[in-house]
């Protein structure tokens, strides 16, 4: 499509919380029909490893709403992050949200780009084989070459 | 009446949205699509939806917390 519109996403955070906006934003932008890329780096590579284990820290995540009011000094013991991220995926689920899995299912059904940081990737020492099938390996001058002619470009 | 139904029912955004485009990808233009939704986000998601794709709302109601759209394949 000649007239397609484009978006070009960075995602650079690991958390359960922000696995999300890239994977929303992305797939609902393929089902209106635009070419859309993510550029997954430094902790973002956590959502596309074959292996996730995305936690919700309490921690440093003052909004974030907890069963009881909870001390700061509460909620570094053991077993707290554990607690919340169970609570989280149980909202979730009750409120008919997607799972990270099947939104990341989803976007690379709707052929989302994905473009894995390779500067990153031998930063964490990560071997290709432990992150998901049809990632392409890159730079930040891969990253500007799809930029330079998008119509929204996110860093999340 | 619809040519196809979609029951997204209790699923949130982006998914009635992602289900709708997938069920109007096997029909042919013209054809109707009725969906329910129970996601109050939907009924702004669907306007534009349709107002980016090309494909028509013709029809957009709520009963008792139940959202009903009828969109027409690129009408």
């Amino acid at each position: 499509m000649a007239n397609q519109k484009k978006l070009a996403i960075i995602a650079t955070k690991g958390t359960l919380d922000f696995a999300y906006p890239p994977l929303i934003l992305a797939t609902t932008a393929a089902a209106l029909d635009y070419d859309v890329t993510i550029f997954w780096t430094f902790y973002g590579l956590q959502v596309v490893k074959k292996e996730r284990d995305l936690k919700i820290s309490p921690l440093g995540n003052p909004g974030m709403p907890m069963p009881v009011p909870m001390p700061v000094l509460v909620q570094i013991l053991p077993g707290m992050e554990a607690m919340a991220t169970v609570m989280m995926k149980q909202k979730m689920s009750s409120k008919g949200v997607a799972t990270i899995d099947s939104l990341l299912e989803m976007a690379l059904e709707a052929d989302v780009k994905m473009i894995a940081c390779q500067m990153t990737v031998d930063l964490f020492d990560f071997k290709h084989s432990e992150l998901i099938d049809g990632l392409e390996f890159a730079g930040a001058a891969r990253f500007f070459e799809i930029a330079q002619d998008a119509d929204i470009t996110l860093f999340i | 009446m619809a040519d196809a139904t979609l029951d997204a029912k209790g699923l949130n955004c982006p998914l009635p949205i992602l289900r709708a485009k997938k069920s109007l990808k096997g029909m042919t233009d013209g054809q109707i699509l009725a969906i329910e939704a129970t996601d109050p986000g939907s009924a702004k998601d669907f306007e534009s939806f349709c107002a980016q794709t090309g494909n028509k709302l013709v029809k957009a109601s709520e009963n008792n917390g139940v959202f009903y759209y009828e969109i027409q394949k690129n009408g």
